[in-house]
C-alpha cells in the first residue's frame, strides 16, 4: 500500500455469527435436513413458507405445536423471476448464470425465494413448473436445497436422496437449534486529501497538521476540519516530534495486535509540541514504571521513512524537565 | 400540530469521491445549507443524520459527521442508521414537540469504496434469504417482473422511464448519469437482471444532503417562501417478500393517504425509486397523474443515488421548487428496505403568493 494511498480494508467476523434459530425455524429447518418443507398456519389458516413466529397481520405468536406444521410442495409454480447473468461465487447458491424466483410451493399460500437452475432465461417463465435439487450433505439451513429445477409436463417431483453426512450410530443429532451467518466485505478506501498531506509528511520525517483559519488550535493528522467548528483546517502546519505524556496506560495484555510489541508496554496520548490534540503512540527506552504524566518524549523514526504510520515506530523519553501540569491539563 | 418548515436544503454528489473523506464531505454541503438558511450555528437546536456503518466499512459512522457539524460547545444531536429522510421524521417529531423550532439534518455516503449490492443484501433476514445473497437489483428485478406482468406491460415503459429521468437529470449538478437518450438505445442495451438493464438500474453516488427544519414564526423569519410540511407519515410491510403482493405498495398508499397526499393538487413529486419500474408502482400507490405532476424532475436515484442522503435530497428536490416559486405543493417520497419495504410520503406546501 506504500504510495497508493488506498487502503484495502474487510469487515469480517471470524468463524460468522452463531444465530439460534428458535422453536418455529428450527422446526422448518430440522425438516429441510430431512428433505422436507414444511409451512407454519396463520392465524387465518394461510400456510406461510419460510414460516415465521408471528401472524404477518394479527401479530399472534403461531407455530408452537408440532399441528401448527404442514408439510407443502417441494414442488411449485414461479412467481416471478430475475434472471442473474453473473453469479457472486461463494455467495450465491449456483455458480452458473441463473434465476432468483419466487416459488408458490404447492399446498402453499405465500411464496419463497430460492434460485432455479434453467440454463438461460429462455428456461423460465411465469408459472413454470419447478421442483428442489437436494443436497445430500444436508445441515438444517435454506442452502440444503441447492436450487430448483424445471419439471416436464406431468413429471412427479424426486423424494430428497439420502444423506451422505449422517451421524454415527451412537450419536444423538437432535433439532437444528442454531446456524452459522458468515460474511465478508471488503472496502478499497482512498485516503483523501487530508490524510494524503498527513501520510507524505511521515514519508519525509514530518508531523503535518492542520488550522482553521478562524481558530489558533493546531490538530496534528488533521482530518480536514476542525473538529470543535467543522470550519475546514484548510492551513497546513508542520509540528514538532517533540512533546510530552499526558495520559497513558501499561498493557498487560499480550497480543493485541501484530505490531504489538512484547508485555508489559507503555501506550500513551502525546502532546506534540506545537499541536493542541494527541496522538496515540508507544513509550519505549525506559522502564514501563518510569513513565509518567507530564515526560518529555521524542518520536523514534523508522530508518527508512515511507507514507504510513509505521514511520514512527515508538516515542522515547528525552530526558528535559517534565513539562508542568499546567500545559496539558486542557488535553486529558 | 406545529407549522414545520423545511428552510433550505443543499446536496452534492459526483460517481466516486477519491480527494475527501465522509467529514469533508459532508462540510460543504451542512455550510451551504446553513447559509441558505441564515441561521446561526448556535440557533440550531438540534443536529440529526442519517448514515449506514456498513457503507463506511466501521463502526459508528455518524461520528464521523459530529466532526463535520463541530460539537463544541455540546451540541444535541441524534442518529438514524437509515436514509436522513428517517433523521428528518425525528427532527420534525422533536419540533412538534415544542420543546425546539429549528433542526438541521443531513445524510452522506461514500459508497464507492466497497459493494453496495452485497451490503443491502445485509438487510435481509439472515435466516432464510441472505444465505442465498439475492443483490438488491436481484430483489427489485422480481417485483418489476410481476409488476409489468400484472399490467400487462413490457421494458419499454421502462425505458421511457430511465430515458426520461436522463434528461430531466441534465440540469441537475448532483447527477451522476444524465442525458438525451432514446428509448431504442436504452433497449438495445443487455439486461443486467432480466427484465432490467443497467439504466433501469439506480447510479450510487458519494455525497451528502442537508436540509434546514424551521418552526412557524422562525421559518417566515428566516425564509422568503418556506415549503411547510403539511403532512409526513411512514409505514413498513413484512420483511419477507414471499409475504407481500409486489404489484403495489400498500404501505406507500397508507402513508400517502394520512399524510393527505391526495386532498389537493399535486405539482411536482419527487420518489425514491431506485429502479424504473418503482415509478410506476409508487405512482399507482400515490394515486399520480403524470400529465398533471411533473414526476422526478431532478432525475432521481436513477440519476444519482447518494445512499442514505437519497430520500432526504426527494425531501429537497420538493423544497426547493417551493422555495423557488415554481410549484405550489408537492409530494415527497423516501424508501427504505427491498422492493419498498417501507416508505415515508411527506407533502410540502408553499404559501399562495401575494
Amino acid at each position: 500500500m506504500a504510495n497508493s494511498f488506498i487502503a484495502e480494508h474487510s469487515l469480517e467476523y471470524p468463524g460468522g455469527y452463531q444465530r439460534s434459530v428458535g422453536p418455529v425455524l428450527g422446526r422448518f429447518m430440522t425438516a429441510l435436513r430431512e428433505g422436507k418443507i414444511l409451512a407454519v398456519k396463520g392465524v387465518d389458516g394461510r400456510k406461510i413458507v419460510p414460516p415465521q413466529e408471528y401472524d404477518p397481520v394479527t401479530s399472534d405468536a403461531i407455530g408452537s405445536k408440532a399441528e401448527d406444521f404442514v408439510e407443502v410442495g417441494p414442488a411449485g409454480r414461479v412467481v416471478s423471476w430475475s434472471w442473474v447473468n453473473e453469479p457472486r461465487i461463494g455467495k450465491h447458491p449456483l455458480s452458473v448464470p441463473f434465476a432468483f424466483a419466487l416459488i408458490r410451493l404447492d399446498g402453499a399460500d405465500t411464496t419463497m425465494l430460492h434460485a432455479v437452475d434453467c440454463g438461460t432465461p429462455e428456461g423460465i417463465a411465469t408459472g413454470t413448473r419447478v421442483a428442489p435439487r437436494w443436497r445430500t450433505d444436508r445441515v438444517g439451513k435454506i442452502t440444503d436445497i441447492e436450487c430448483f429445477t424445471v419439471m416436464a409436463d406431468g413429471e412427479q417431483p424426486v423424494l430428497a436422496p439420502a444423506r451422505t453426512n449422517l451421524p454415527g450410530d451412537d450419536t444423538e443429532e437432535g433439532d437444528v437449534t442454531g446456524m452459522n451467518s458468515q460474511f465478508r466485505l471488503d472496502y478499497r478506501v482512498p485516503a483523501g486529501a487530508s490524510t494524503r498531506r498527513y501520510l507524505n509528511g511521515l514519508g519525509e520525517g514530518k508531523i503535518i497538521g492542520g488550522r482553521a483559519p478562524s481558530s489558533t488550535e493546531v490538530y496534528a493528522a488533521s482530518r480536514g476540519t476542525d473538529p470543535k467548528t467543522g470550519e475546514p483546517t484548510s492551513i497546513e502546519v508542520e509540528i514538532a516530534d517533540t512533546g510530552c505524556v499526558t495520559t497513558f496506560c501499561i498493557v498487560n495484555i499480550p497480543g493485541l495486535s501484530e505490531l504489538a510489541p512484547e508485555i508489559p508496554y507503555v501506550s500513551a496520548q502525546i502532546l506534540l509540541d506545537g499541536a493542541d490534540n494527541m496522538m496515540f503512540g508507544l513509550i519505549r527506552g525506559c522502564a514501563v514504571e518510569d513513565v509518567h504524566m507530564g515526560m518529555r518524549v521524542k518520536a523514534k523514526w523508522a530508518d527508512e521513512l515511507a507514507p504510513s504510520h509505521n514511520s514512527i515506530l515508538y516515542y522515547e523519553p528525552t530526558g528535559e524537565p517534565d513539562a508542568p501540569y499546567e500545559h496539558y491539563k486542557d488535553n486529558l | 400540530m406545529r407549522d414545520v418548515a423545511v428552510v433550505s436544503f443543499a446536496a452534492s454528489g459526483v460517481a466516486r469521491e477519491t480527494e475527501s473523506n465522509e467529514i469533508e464531505l459532508i462540510v460543504p454541503v451542512l455550510a451551504e445549507a446553513m447559509a441558505q438558511s441564515g441561521l446561526q450555528k448556535s440557533e440550531i437546536d438540534f443536529v440529526c443524520s442519517g448514515s449506514l456503518d456498513y457503507l463506511f466499512g466501521g463502526p459508528f459512522a455518524f461520528v464521523a459527521g459530529v466532526d463535520a457539524v463541530g460539537a463544541v460547545p455540546p451540541i444535541r444531536e441524534s442518529h438514524v442508521e437509515m436514509d436522513a429522510a428517517w433523521a428528518l421524521y425525528e427532527a420534525w417529531t422533536y419540533i412538534q414537540t415544542g420543546e425546539i423550532d429549528t433542526a438541521l439534518i443531513y445524510g452522506f455516503s461514500k459508497s464507492s469504496i466497497g459493494d453496495v449490492q452485497e451490503i443491502l443484501t445485509l438487510q435481509t433476514d439472515p435466516y432464510n434469504t441472505l444465505p442465498l445473497w439475492p443483490s438488491a437489483t436481484d430483489m427489485a428485478a422480481l417485483q418489476a417482473r410481476a409488476y409489468l406482468e400484472a399490467n400487462d406491460l413490457d421494458a419499454r415503459v421502462l425505458a421511457e422511464i430511465a430515458a426520461r429521468s436522463q434528461r430531466n437529470a441534465m440540469g441537475n449538478a448532483c447527477a451522476v448519469r444524465s442525458g438525451d437518450v432514446t428509448i431504442e438505445q436504452l433497449l438495445a442495451a443487455p439486461k443486467v437482471a432480466d427484465p432490467l438493464r443497467e439504466s433501469d438500474v439506480f447510479v450510487t453516488s458519494d455525497g451528502a444532503a442537508a436540509i434546514v427544519l424551521a418552526a412557524d414564526d422562525v421559518a417566515r423569519r428566516v425564509c422568503r417562501r418556506p415549503a411547510w410540511i403539511r403532512g409526513i407519515e411512514h409505514r413498513i410491510e413484512a420483511h419477507n417478500l414471499g409475504l407481500r403482493d409486489l404489484t403495489r405498495s400498500e404501505s406507500t398508499a397508507t402513508a400517502g393517504a394520512a399524510a393527505g397526499a391526495l386532498s389537493g393538487k399535486v405539482d411536482i413529486a419527487e420518489l425514491h425509486a431506485q429502479f424504473s419500474h418503482e415509478i410506476l408502482v409508487l405512482s399507482d400507490a400515490l394515486g399520480l397523474d403524470p400529465i398533471a405532476t411533473s414526476i422526478n424532475p431532478s432525475g432521481g436515484p436513477l440519476a444519482g443515488n447518494c445512499l442514505m442522503a437519497a430520500g432526504l435530497s426527494r425531501i429537497g428536490e420538493v423544497a426547493m421548487r417551493i422555495f423557488a416559486g415554481t410549484a405550489d405543493r408537492g409530494i415527497a417520497h423516501a424508501t427504505s428496505g427491498p422492493c419498498l419495504q417501507q416508505n415515508m410520503v411527506a407533502v410540502l406546501e408553499g404559501e399562495a403568493h401575494g
